[in-house]
């Protein structure tokens, strides 16, 4: 029964014909798009290494039957750094030093992104390492990957206070009837 | 994993058509289903996706008072809810008590009733599983039952029920919604799965095959207890493991006295285990230390362990009835604790990599 699916990944459309229903998001990802970067550790959903973003949520791409992800969006790690720059929980797990052998650097990334989105955690450390319970570090850079994930929440506030303060600036300006 | 047909129906009558196909599974997050397809141990000719049926991912308070949540509502949707945190908080604290960040973002309510054991015996396709296979035994005597049922259990199958959710869901008196071809019918929660009988019968879910879980409902009683409630789980792990126990405790206190009280308990019997005795127990009594143990007591009364390697598990129950009564009493908290059900005080000290110390171990 052959199936066409429509996706869209790191925004760029592709079609993928399936003659079989069987493989999954993380299979098509890897084997169908080329796009390596997503890990197969467990292949059932214990480890997230294979952890993207499903229409914005990150989730264990394992387990998702690639067939019922048809029309979605979809981000992987190779979709996260802009213009030649890294995307800032990127740059923090460099420079925190968030890995050993890198495995499942993808997946703990992909899985830092969908949490600062979630936006529950703060920079409370108890809240992040409960948040990132989904991906396991053989190695155990834990503490590392902890700090990263801090250090990237304050960078993006950081980020944010920055965007929100020339917001600020600019409606001054509009109101004094000075040119943006 | 075999081969099957996949279809995505457009509406809730054409899935209960595909559904009633006899080797049809229904696929909604996936999360469970998906990973018994890769261990063999479902097998379904045809999967029916209906994750995009329109009408089933809602939560919505009726005219009663009362929360209708959708089947397809995700588990992580459903914590986040408002509606949900303030009528039953211990209902988030549960959901958020279970697996992962990623998988509570694509699991469902439906999906998480319908949640397979993870007796091992059961998971292993090689293993003979009264559950599985009915009449065809049961590896798990004599082998590892450390996690395996204090209450409820039979020769047939001493399995335990792995969600969360359904430990709140039950205390709080929730309901089934679930639609048939001939129409639709409700079975409360805690009831929802049957206990294992004699002669190889396992039990399992009180799902006709072909039919469809629709929506779980909150009734608009459960409010009452929001202002005290609880879920405490131990595990063998401080995140992402399943209970070993846990318990759900919900209580109306007025003027120093339990107006009404609702307990279960999870991770000791093949379903939910709503304790009625213990509830019966503490109406009317003041919200103290000997009233948490009397009830405790009173739940825990007819359990036996099913083998000496969860005998462990009975005394464990007690302890962890009295923690989560005890907490309730003392009030819900105003936010979601950083560790939810967590019998553990969180650490709170931040990693500090760059600075690494090994001053401790130079005395």
């Amino acid at each position: 029964m052959p199936l066409t699916l429509h996706l869209t990944v790191n925004g760029e459309a592709h079609r993928v014909d399936l003659t079989d229903p069987r493989p999954t998001l993380l299979d098509v990802l890897r084997e169908r798009i080329g796009l390596t970067g997503t890990k197969k550790g467990c292949d059932r959903g214990q480890c997230g290494a294979c952890t993207v973003l499903l229409d914005g949520q990150r989730v264990n791409s394992c387990l998702v039957l690639a067939a019922s992800a048809d029309g979605a969006e979809v981000t992987t790690i190779e979709g996260l750094s802009a213009d030649g720059a890294l995307h800032p929980v990127q740059a923090a797990f460099i420079e925190n030093d968030a890995f050993q052998c890198g495995f499942c650097t993808p997946g703990q990334v992909m899985s830092a992104v969908g949490l600062l989105a979630e936006g529950e955690t703060g920079g409370d450390p108890e809240r992040i390492r409960e948040g990132m319970s989904g991906n396991l570090c053989r190695c155990a850079a834990y503490p590392g990957i902890t700090a990263a994930v801090m250090d990237a929440f304050a960078r993006m506030e950081a980020a944010e206070g920055e965007r929100a303060d020339d917001r600020a600036r600019t409606e001054d300006r509009a109101r004094q009837g000075e040119p943006a | 994993m075999n081969l099957f047909d996949y279809v995505r129906p457009a509406t809730l009558g054409e899935a209960l058509g595909a559904a009633a196909h006899p080797g049809a599974a229904v696929l909604a997050g996936g999360t469970n289903l998906v990973d018994l397809m890769k261990a063999g141990v479902a097998r379904p000719e045809r999967i029916v996706d209906i994750s995009r049926l329109p009408g089933l991912s809602e939560i919505e308070t009726l005219e009663d008072g009362a929360i209708r949540i959708g089947a397809l509502v995700g588990n992580a949707a459903l914590a986040r809810h408002p509606a949900v945190k303030a009528a039953a908080p211990a209902v988030a604290e549960a959901v958020l008590a279970g697996a992962s960040a990623q998988l509570r973002n694509k699991a469902s309510v439906g999906g998480n009733l319908l949640q397979a054991t993870r007796c091992a015996y059961f998971g292993d396709p090689a293993s003979a599983c009264n559950r599985r296979v009915p009449g065809s035994g049961c590896d798990a005597k004599g082998g590892d039952r450390r996690g395996h049922a204090v209450l409820g259990w039979s020769d047939a199958c001493s399995a335990t029920n792995p969600s969360d959710l359904l430990v709140p869901l039950a205390a709080l008196g929730a309901v089934v919604e679930i639609a048939g071809q001939d129409g639709t019918r409700e079975v409360p929660v805690a009831e929802f799965h049957t206990l294992p009988g004699a002669d190889g019968d396992a039990g399992g879910p009180q799902l006709r095959h072909g039919e469809i879980v629709t929506a779980v409902r909150l009734p608009a009683d459960a409010a009452r207890f929001a202002a005290a409630s609880r879920y405490v789980k131990v595990r063998e792990r401080t995140s992402f493991a399943f209970a070993l126990v846990s318990a759900a405790a919900a209580l109306d206190i007025e003027d120093g006295t339990i107006r009404a009280a609702r307990l279960a308990l999870g991770g000791v019997a093949a379903r939910p285990w709503r304790a009625a005795e213990a509830e019966a127990a503490l109406t009317g009594k003041a919200p103290d230390a000997a009233a948490f143990q009397a009830a405790a007591e009173a739940a825990m009364a007819q359990a036996r362990p099913s083998a000496e390697d969860n005998a462990f598990k009975i005394a464990l129950a007690l302890r962890v009835a009295v923690r989560a009564l005890t907490l309730a009493a003392k009030g819900t908290p105003e936010r979601m604790p950083a560790l939810p059900a967590s019998v553990f005080a969180p650490t709170l000290s931040a990693p500090s990599p760059s600075a690494p110390s090994f001053q401790g171990t130079a005395r």
